[in-house]
């Protein structure tokens, strides 16, 4: 085995990473808001997926027609019901945030203990393209190969829409400057509304494709929330290129820990890379000041 | 006045309660129930654990004991049924538990109190069950400690034994083909990063050693970790005939996943918690022929097929094939043992289940005497679309062993 087959993996690994950080980092970037309750929404969704294929036999990539618009409605319901009250009385960011992180949270544990409920304790799996591709000479879990593909390709989109059309500059003045993009015309509300929307449909996509390779159960979303914290955060708020990156790397540097030190450090190692960062570029690796 | 009036009314309340503490004690005299209480993950990291091994199981039990009439009892002279007075989410704290424990011996008093889930969580708990003086029947609990535990915690008994005997059970099983030329002495051992993973591994890598093995790969990973790849990677170019892993569900479902899509199909592909769970075979379907993991039953035991097929009927869980069928055991051990003392009497039931014994379950005959139950099957294989025991080959009831493992 070498370090190439290593860090491809590590990148395939990445790229599903930086695929959960980028809904999350238009939520948290753009609409400005902390929402613990994104990886609940990745449970949902991979639910969705493992009821759709093993009752009906529905392909989980051609069930995302389904799961993806869903969860966009039900993020824009969250967004107007339960947010905009709090984006309403808040005078500041960090008031925002504060308020959205313990209104999320709640709604974390009302969507875990319903899926609980719902759905049991149980973990869930199916086998969704377990066969082996092979790609540079080197052998990969075809499914993974498949999310990793179409991490690229929801990666590419929101990077056409916020680079090439006109919602998407809005978008971008929104996350710079929020009371700037107001006073030049920008319908602040209704497009942070649709940014967080718009991150409720990524995270539904990545929990369709996670579920293909992972066993899953209804208390897993707070873990992918936390991933996505830390490469968000890593990147830099707002920055989805950074998302990109800061995804990508973090698998590379699982992926090296797990085969020339220890897979029980990659935690640690994890969470050693984010600190770096912190340390050097506070603002992450894209942030400006 | 005032004072007077005020000793009156006391004088009344301390009359109307005595009245009333009378009228318990008359009517504790015939209990119209037998009351349960038990605290379990319902939530958190444990609770899929819970949900597969434990709770079906109880819930299967008092609805069995119902439909029968529920317990005949000799002091009462009639059947009692049994009911869940207080069901508790632990949250998988442990912290919680602890105090959930209390209350449903100081509080609630409940007659008795079913296990929690986890090895952690039934060691935490059985200083409180031996302080209230309840039978603690720890059913998801092993441990290398436990004829110490038991002498240490009068209330406490095992039903799995200690990981050295699952190491054991497996370790006969490679001898047998490493003698007769057919494996060669290459292991790999995987383990999850917890104590279940760091005791499992200790007690395989000091038997596999002393039985002449040579590990050439061990290694943990993060209970939770997303991509296993590399390890199945290097386990497949190790060399290695046998492939050993102290998996949870999720990372045994995964190294199965993983060896499927990367063609490593080593002669002896073993896998810990979760092999034998029902979902297991249901989703690799045929490919999981030959598959050997941790626990097994036998079900031909009388009874067996059909509490089985009743617990997936009533809960919709499917049994696994290793501590679920014990966990519907050790109340059926409770239940003879009640109406073996007729009585509600702790510690008259304590010392039934203790002396009373061989008891009738669907795990075969159990006897508790040493408060251990220390013949039991150790390792089980997937054979033609079920989880049966294959080792010890001296236990009653268990198949000839599959092997080589057909390809994936």
């Amino acid at each position: 085995m070498s370090a190439i087959e290593v860090i491809l993996g590590g990148v395939i690994l990445g790229g599903l990473y930086a695929l959960v950080a980028l809904g999350f980092n238009l939520q948290f970037g753009v609409a400005r808001i902390v929402n613990l309750a994104y990886g609940e929404f990745l449970m949902g969704a991979a639910f969705a997926a493992f009821w759709m294929f093993t009752l009906f036999s529905i392909n989980p990539i051609l069930g995302m027609l389904l799961s993806v618009p869903a969860t966009f409605a039900a993020n824009w319901l969250v967004y107007y019901v339960l947010m905009t009250p709090l984006v309403r009385r808040a005078r500041t960011r960090e008031q925002l945030e504060g308020d959205t992180i313990l209104a999320t949270f709640g709604l974390l544990f009302v969507l875990r203990g319903a899926a609980t409920l719902a759905f049991s304790a149980n973990n869930r799996y199916y086998d969704y393209l377990g066969a082996p591709v092979r790609i540079f000479g080197f052998t990969f879990a075809a499914n993974r190969v498949l999310a990793f593909v179409m991490a690229c390709i929801f990666s590419l989109a929101v990077w056409i829409v916020l680079n090439r059309t006109r919602l998407g500059t809005a978008l971008r003045a929104l996350a710079i400057d929020p009371i700037g993009a107001e006073l030049v015309g920008i319908d602040v509300r209704s497009l942070s509304g649709l940014a967080f929307a718009g991150g409720g449909a990524l995270v539904a996509a990545a929990g369709t494709l996670v579920s293909t390779f992972l066993a899953f159960n209804p208390s897993i979303g707070i873990d992918f929330t936390m991933k996505a914290l830390v490469v968000v955060i890593m990147g830099g708020i707002g920055k989805m290129g950074g998302s990109l990156l800061a995804g990508v790397l973090l698998g590379v540097a699982e992926a090296l820990c797990s085969y020339f030190v220890d897979s029980g450090l990659t935690l640690a190692v994890a969470y050693a890379l984010f600190l770096i960062v912190l340390v050097v570029r506070p603002r992450g690796l894209f942030g400006t000041s | 006045m005032h004072i007077r009036l005020s000793q009156t009314v006391s004088v009344a309340i301390v009359a109307a309660l005595g009245s009333l503490a009378a009228w318990s004690a008359a009517a504790a005299e015939a209990p119209k129930s037998i009351r349960i209480g038990y605290a379990v993950s319902l939530s958190g990291v444990n609770a899929q654990g819970a949900a597969t091994t434990t709770l079906p199981g109880y819930d299967l039990w008092v609805k069995d004991v119902n439909d029968r009439g529920g317990i005949m009892v000799k002091e009462f002279g009639k059947r009692i049924p049994v009911e869940v007075a207080a069901k508790y989410d632990d949250t998988s704290s442990v912290e919680t538990l602890l105090r959930l424990e209390e209350k449903l011996m100081s509080q609630d008093k409940v007659d008795f109190v079913l296990a929690p889930w986890s090895t952690g969580f039934n060691l935490a708990v059985a200083p409180i069950f031996a302080k209230y003086g309840y039978p603690q029947l720890a059913v998801t609990a092993n441990s290398n400690d436990e004829e110490q535990l038991v002498k240490q915690f009068p209330t406490l008994f095992f039903f799995l034994n200690q990981p050295p005997h699952y190491g054991g059970a497996l370790i006969e099983i490679l001898n047998k083909y490493k003698n007769a030329g057919q494996l060669n002495n290459k292991v790999v051992l995987l383990s999850v990063g917890d104590q279940f993973g760091a005791e499992f591994a200790s007690g395989f890598s000091a038997g596999l050693k002393a039985n002449g093995y040579d590990i050439v790969l061990q290694k943990s990973y993060p209970l939770g970790a997303a991509d296993l790849t590399n390890e199945i990677k290097e386990a497949k170019a190790s060399g290695a005939d046998t492939f050993i892993a102290g998996s949870y569900p999720p990372d045994t479902f995964m190294l199965t996943g993983t060896a499927i899509a990367q063609g490593y199909s080593p002669k002896i592909f073993y896998t810990a918690v979760g092999t034998a769970f029902a979902e297991y075979g249901g989703n690799f379907k045929d490919k999981v022929q030959g598959v050997l993991g941790i626990g097994g039953w036998d079900p031909t035991v009388p009874g067996a097929m059909d509490y089985y097929k009743r617990q997936q009927a009533v809960t919709g869980h499917a049994p696994d094939g290793w501590a679920s069928p014990v966990t519907y055991a050790s109340l059926q051990i409770l239940e003879q043992a009640i109406e073996k003392a007729g009585t509600l009497d702790r510690q008259k039931v304590l010392d039934t289940i203790a002396s009373g014994g061989p008891w009738d379950t669907v795990v075969g005959p159990v006897d508790l005497k040493t408060h251990i139950r220390e013949s039991q099957i150790g390792a089980g294989q997937w054979q033609n679309g079920q989880f049966v025991g294959v080792s010890p080959s001296d236990f009653p009831g268990v198949k000839p062993v599959i092997f080589p493992k057909p390809a994936w």
